[in-house]
């Protein structure tokens, strides 16, 4: 279900900073040829999260390692640290943190392109300040249960006064509803149209340019 | 207001089709890359029903999952699922793909300035974070993850939050035995991995102005890994001429008058930016990395910090875990560290300017007996014109291996891989835990230190082997 309005749950704490998508979403490495193709299932998905943290080196799961831990294995939130998800595009640190369940990211700072990733599976990255994401932590490790409300803004910690977060309401509205953004953009199909003629007409040696044989 | 902008602003302006509200546009994109690892994006395209806009802006090559081997049975990899999926999907959507052993192929953010793909003034996205890489010759360039690129397949468009804006200035005349990926790593251990975070930056001054073209996508290449997420050089003579002539770029009175419109292409004398950084690189020192964040490097001729004198803890606790993993002590000095591998390869170094470089400092010299060292041109072209120039077989009589085009140990998952424990130097962008394979031990550095490293056995200064 793609729409974000609520969310319930643990939280998860990894205040470690410039924890990287090499660590959030490993690539199969160390084999003899390329890494798997094709779509991954959300069990496959989950199941790689945080993999060089997650398990030991013979494979099992390392019990000391939060995402291992109950409540944790059930984290719908996760607190991070500065800097979080610094590194590579792949859009497996959104997805696979989705797939395991956590919808709500908290840090004092992402990697960029991870926060679009966020956004385009329908999960909300919040940026808060570091003495705040540390209480944030605190109350996570403590096992205390995190709430959301996307329309109001909040984010609210059991026995705590609400915490608000800003989030562009074009943002927000992509997320209460659920809806596809490729579906959003293609109703602006005028717009983009115009926009192409516009750029033929002024610049052609841009568009002339891109049809070209090599010899 | 003031209507002096910043050559950022005047892309930014140029290619936004929509305003969203709260600083989020909708920006068209001009060129669009696809890599082999984002072969999902055409099996989304169809279970979606959804048509490519503008196949004529499209283009795509296989790096990421191509094994580098140059003896395979098979040298166009018709098993690989990745090229499978690619070369179907290239072809339903009428795709322009540059395949293995033509020109044209290679590391996609080497082939895409090569063809001339990459042009000033145009905006760039590919689905890897080193797009960046782009910003050298004054394109508007930036990476995005996979969901993005169906969307830029299927509208030609792509919804980017407006940054603030920074400048670099890097003064100073470059010493002998410096280079591009010197100075990118100097800059990053001084200003910090997320330094750049929301940023776009301009990398100016007169060691930019100085710099020849290559060493430019050299430094833009890894603006990502200080958060700066676009990473531009407004054009110039240097640009032009190195643009003159390829393949997509503009002809006869086009050139021309792309070249009229190019020279408007950088910051008004007056331009404000939200941040201003000025560096001076005089006492450049070749640099190499000894952990496993980039900001944990030094010259070549230091020594590795104590993390006691850390004050920050959290950088303390992760020196601590990046000396532990490296199997390094506080203070040890970098020079004479025994290495396993050498890389000379990636997206970051592997143009003909890099390889030169490296056969300038092992002509007539041989490998250390214990190192494996491997060569992987960037592109089809760069191992044609190396092997043309001799330089491939300067290296394959020292004794290095001379591999085919693609991203290779930069990433270790194609079946390029370190083994547990193997301590590596790599031309490469990342030193992360694991990056080359399992339990490997990344030093990143230029191509002269990887290859001055490979002679010694141990991580060395390349001034040393200058004449």
């Amino acid at each position: 279900m793609n729409a974000l309005v609520t969310l319930d749950g643990p939280a998860a704490a990894l205040l470690q900073a410039d924890i990287n998508t090499d660590i959030i979403a490993p690539l199969v490495r160390g084999q003899a040829g390329p890494q798997p193709a094709g779509i991954r299932s959300d069990t496959e998905l989950a199941q790689r999260l945080f993999g060089p943290w997650r398990y030991r080196a013979d494979g099992t799961p390392d019990p000391d390692f939060v995402l291992n831990q109950p409540p944790f294995d059930r984290a719908r939130f996760l607190v991070a640290g500065p800097n979080f998800a610094c590194g590579s595009s792949r859009e497996t640190a959104a997805t696979m943190l989705r797939a395991f369940g956590i919808r709500c990211v908290i840090a004092p700072g992402f990697g960029g392109i991870f926060r679009d990733n966020c956004f385009r599976n329908h999960m909300l990255p919040i940026v808060m300040d570091w003495p705040t994401v540390q209480e944030l932590g605190d109350a996570a490790r403590a096992g205390i249960a995190f709430h959301l409300d996307v329309a109001e803004g909040t984010l609210t910690v059991a026995g705590r006064p609400p915490l608000h977060f800003a989030l562009p309401s074009f943002r927000r509205e992509s997320l209460l509803q659920g809806r596809d953004e490729v579906e959003l953009t293609l109703q602006r199909v005028d717009a983009i149209d115009a926009w192409q003629k516009r750029s033929r007409a002024q610049r052609p040696w841009e568009w002339t340019s891109a049809s070209r044989t090599i010899g | 207001m003031s209507t002096e902008a910043t050559l950022f602003d005047k892309l930014w302006a140029r290619h936004e089709v929509a305003e969203l509200g709260e600083g989020f546009s909708l920006l068209h994109v001009d060129r669009h890359v696809v890599p082999d690892f984002n072969g999902n994006a055409f099996t989304h395209m169809t279970r979606r029903g959804l048509r490519v806009r503008n196949p004529e802006l499209t283009f795509s090559t296989a790096d990421h999952s191509v094994s580098t081997d140059p003896r395979l049975p098979d040298p166009l990899q018709a098993d690989n699922p990745h090229l499978i999926a690619l070369r179907e999907g290239t072809r339903r959507f009428g795709i322009r793909l540059f395949d293995l052993r033509e020109p044209g192929h290679g590391i996609v953010h080497v082939i895409t300035p090569e063809m001339g793909i990459a042009l000033p003034g145009l905006t760039v996205a590919i689905g890897d974070s080193h797009t960046c890489t782009h910003g050298a010759v004054g394109a508007l360039a930036w990476g995005v993850g996979q969901g993005e690129i169906v969307h830029i397949l299927a509208t030609q468009t792509c919804v980017q939050l407006r940054p603030a804006t920074m400048r670099v200035r890097l003064e100073g005349t470059l010493p002998a035995g410096t280079s591009g990926k010197d100075l990118i790593l100097f800059l990053i251990g001084q200003l910090g991995v997320s330094a750049g975070n929301g940023h776009a930056v301009e990398y100016a001054g007169s060691a930019i102005d100085a710099l020849p073209m290559e060493a430019r996508f050299t430094l833009c290449n890894m603006s990502v890994e200080w958060g700066a997420r676009y990473g531009l050089i407004a054009p110039d003579e240097t640009t032009f001429s190195w643009l003159h002539g390829r393949p997509y770029a503009p002809q006869g009175s086009d050139w021309d008058a792309a070249v009229a419109d190019w020279k408007t292409l950088r910051s008004d004398p007056g331009a404000r930016f939200d941040r201003e950084v000025t560096l001076d690189v005089r006492d450049l020192v070749p640099q190499v990395t000894w952990g496993n964040s980039l900001d944990m490097v030094a010259g070549v001729d230091g020594c590795i910090p104590d993390p006691s004198s850390e004050q920050d803890s959290a950088r303390r606790h992760n020196m601590h875990a990046s000396l532990t993993y490296m199997g390094l002590r506080p203070e040890q000095s970098l020079a004479g560290i025994p290495v396993d591998r050498v890389f000379i390869g990636s997206c970051t170094n592997s143009r003909i300017s890099d390889l030169r470089l490296a056969a300038q400092i092992v002509r007539g010299r041989k490998v250390a007996s214990r190192v494996r060292a491997w060569v992987v041109p960037g592109s089809e072209l760069v191992r044609r014109q190396a092997e043309d120039e001799g330089l491939a077989q300067v290296f394959v009589d020292a004794g290095f291996e001379w591999r085919s085009p693609g991203c290779s140990l930069c990433l270790g998952a194609n079946g390029d891989t370190l083994s547990p424990g193997e301590r590596a130097i790599s031309t490469a962008n990342r030193n992360f835990a694991g990056r080359q394979g399992p339990g490997s031990r990344t030093h990143i550095a230029g191509p002269a230190l990887a290859a001055a490293t490979a002679l010694a056995g141990a991580i060395a200064d390349p001034r040393d082997y200058l004449p």
